[in-house]
């Protein structure tokens, strides 16, 4: 069943590919082949292999149960806000706390959670900033 | 002659302090990335791209180290296997089925330390073999015109599919997926944007550093995730390691199968679309096939066993490096991983390459020398360490790997839209993953997707808009041939042979060597 939605929705991106593809604008200086060629052969390939995918579908993997999915979901949203808040709050503080909320659902207590956030965050700033001298997102403290 | 004078002119170039210091930390992190089961050699090397490129390292230096991580993967990977049972990557899987027999049979330290020096053997005479096939492929390939390279690519990605996936679709859809991606950004030949939906960090297309790093590292984040897996599969009284020097008697007993096997397993590396995993698997059967034909003692602990899949794994590896090096098509996951470097450098790999940076390919084959040497000696004295480090939990890896990866792409753009670009490629690497659709492909598109164009569009435009110029020589209809035949195969025979070598390995569908 997986598959045959995987097939469809492959179907629909390629699709959506080749609607997109369409609707690039040509410039008067154009070589023989132009923009547009190249990307609906790939739309073309892209679907036909969602076809086949959806005709003849594999057994379904084993999806994780609703919780387990949540927390997937929550890894993403903690990455995106790390993402967003690391040139805000600076990169130490903002890895401890992603590091700690990770290490914490992988399954470690909460004290010793927040004390490898802490040694990840410090320990990648002394190795990459410090000593390899990279140059890392600055929050208002400098660090 | 030249050969010669030209390794012992790589050999000046990587024997620098500087050089040294490279390779033997990236033996000593490709070691421990490939025993740790969930960081293989792709994504070992992935992650450290963007540090090697932000650190400002020079083109051969960024080489030598990230090529001794790929070595240094491929060595390590047997450690879990024999210790454990859990293959560290997906080419010492075949390892597994003898290693671990013979490391409960208190043979353990044997069982490491034979293998350590199969590998050697295996990397040592592949990377003669690659000395010397590989300036003869750039002769061939010096005569391809963009319509060879065109079919080139295409014969890539059609015959990755046959031992990459066990669905021949799955297979040309990631590869779809990748050059589809490769497209966006604006196009190099007219000027216009394309697929950029008027986002300005969409103009120069998407770096397919962060592609790699989410599809590779991050996905395998998730899968911890999903399965709560926070624990180390080791502990301390399972690891028991004995004595760590093999017999002469077993050294000399696996000496035809170390011969035989690093044969075989170079001939798979250098096939396109075949990696380190088929090498150890065509050697491995094959050895049990000829020395074993009653199936008495393979499986069961026979040195022979650990010997012919660790030769041949390494032997594959150094092989892959031909196509990548002389063509600029790599053949497995790692080595796409190892031309995104390249190119990331600013170097085109291709038959050019062996007479405009000469001193790239020789310093980097030098290296290889070097690092194999260093490996032989750093993991039969460390194998203690190693095993140590096995006991680390994921639960504090994982973020650790996570984090770094970060840090890596933020080094090279300092924007947080990378960022969530690597995150989106995560996700979807995690969603592909549990569909069976291997990566690979992807990152082979997403790497190779705009000179496939821009060879399509010069041979045509050559012609003058005559689209049968790509079937006009009888060198492209060749390569035609073979790629078409090396789609169609697998399709026929490929289910036997994929449905055993893919029935020991985890059900994520981990990701190819």
């Amino acid at each position: 069943m997986s598959d045959r939605i995987f097939g469809v929705v492959g179907l629909l991106i390629a699709i959506g590919f080749a609607f997109a593809a369409l609707a690039i604008e040509e410039s008067f200086l154009s070589d023989a082949v132009g923009p547009k060629a190249f990307p609906l052969i790939i739309a073309a390939v892209l679907g036909l292999s969602s076809i086949s995918i959806a005709l003849k579908p594999d057994a379904s993997p084993t999806w994780p149960d609703l919780g387990r999915f949540v927390e997937i979901v929550a890894a993403v949203v903690v990455m995106v806000l790390y993402a967003e808040l690391l040139p805000v709050i600076g990169f130490v503080f903002a890895t401890a706390l992603a590091a700690t909320y990770l290490t914490w659902r992988l399954g470690s207590g909460p004290i010793a959670s927040v004390l490898t956030g802490l040694g990840t965050s410090v320990g990648i700033y002394a190795v990459f900033h410090l000593v390899l001298g990279l140059s890392l997102a600055r929050g208002p403290l400098g660090f | 002659m030249d050969t010669l004078m030209s390794l012992a002119d790589g050999f000046a170039i990587a024997l620098t302090w500087h050089n040294l210091m490279l390779a033997l930390l990236g033996c000593f992190l490709g070691t421990i990335m490939g025993a740790l089961p969930g960081l293989g050699p792709s994504n070992g090397v992935a992650i450290l791209i963007p540090l090697a490129f932000t650190l400002g390292l020079g083109a051969t230096p960024s080489l030598i180290l990230l090529t001794s991580v790929y070595y240094g993967a491929m060595y390590g990977g047997r450690i879990s296997s024999i210790l454990l049972n859990i293959p560290g990557d997906e080419p010492a899987m075949m390892t597994c089925l003898d290693g671990y027999p013979m490391a409960k049979k208190g043979m353990a330290g044997q069982a490491l330390s034979l293998s350590g020096v199969a590998s050697f053997v295996g990397a040592f005479f592949a990377t003669w073999g690659l000395i010397f096939l590989a300036p003869q492929l750039v002769k061939i390939a010096l005569l391809f015109g963009p319509a060879e390279y065109f079919a080139l690519f295409a014969l890539a990605f059609m015959t990755l599919g046959g031992v990459s996936s066990t669905n021949q679709a799955k297979s040309a859809f990631a590869a779809a997926l990748g050059l589809g991606l490769a497209m966006i950004g604006v196009d190099t030949q007219t000027g216009v944007p394309r697929f950029t939906f008027g986002e300005v960090h969409l103009y120069d297309g998407l770096d397919f550093l962060v592609a790699i790093v989410g599809l590779f590292a991050l996905s395998e984040v998730f899968i911890f995730l999903e399965h709560r897996h926070g624990n180390a599969d080791g502990n301390a009284e399972k690891i028991r390691v004995g004595r760590l020097t093999p017999p002469l008697s077993m050294l000399k007993e696996t000496t035809p199968t170390m011969a035989r096997s690093t044969v075989l397993g170079f001939l798979a590396g250098v096939l396109p679309g075949a990696g380190a995993s088929l090498g150890s698997f065509i050697s491995y059967s094959f050895e049990k096939r000829l020395v074993d034909k009653d199936g008495k003692t393979f499986g069961k602990g026979d040195p022979r066993g650990v010997a012919a899949p660790e030769a041949g794994n390494n032997a594959a590896a150094g092989g892959a490096l031909v196509p990548m090096l002389a063509l600029g098509v790599p053949g497995s996951g790692t080595t796409a991983v190892l031309l995104a470097v390249l190119l990331s450098l600013n170097i085109t790999p291709g038959p050019l390459l062996f007479s405009q940076n000469p001193d790239v390919v020789w310093g980097l084959i030098a290296a290889l020398f070097i690092a194999n040497i260093m490996l032989l000696a750093m993991n039969i004295p460390m194998i203690g360490l190693f095993t140590r480090v096995l006991m680390v939990p994921p639960r504090i890896l994982m973020p650790i790997v996570a984090m770094v990866s970060f840090v890596g792409i933020y080094g090279i753009s300092g924007s947080s839209f990378d960022l969530l670009v690597m995150i989106g490629f995560g996700v979807m690497g995690w969603v592909l993953r549990k569909l069976d659709v291997p990566l690979v492909p992807i990152i082979l598109g997403t790497l190779l997707g705009n000179s496939m164009e821009n060879n399509l569009r010069r041979a045509i435009s050559i012609d003058n808009g005559d689209w049968f110029t790509l079937i006009d020589s009888p060198l492209s209809i060749t390569l035609w041939l073979i790629a078409i035949i090396g789609f169609i195969l697998p399709l026929i025979i490929g289910r036997k042979v994929k449905a055993k070598m893919h029935g020991p390995r985890d059900e994520e569908g981990s990701i190819a060597d």
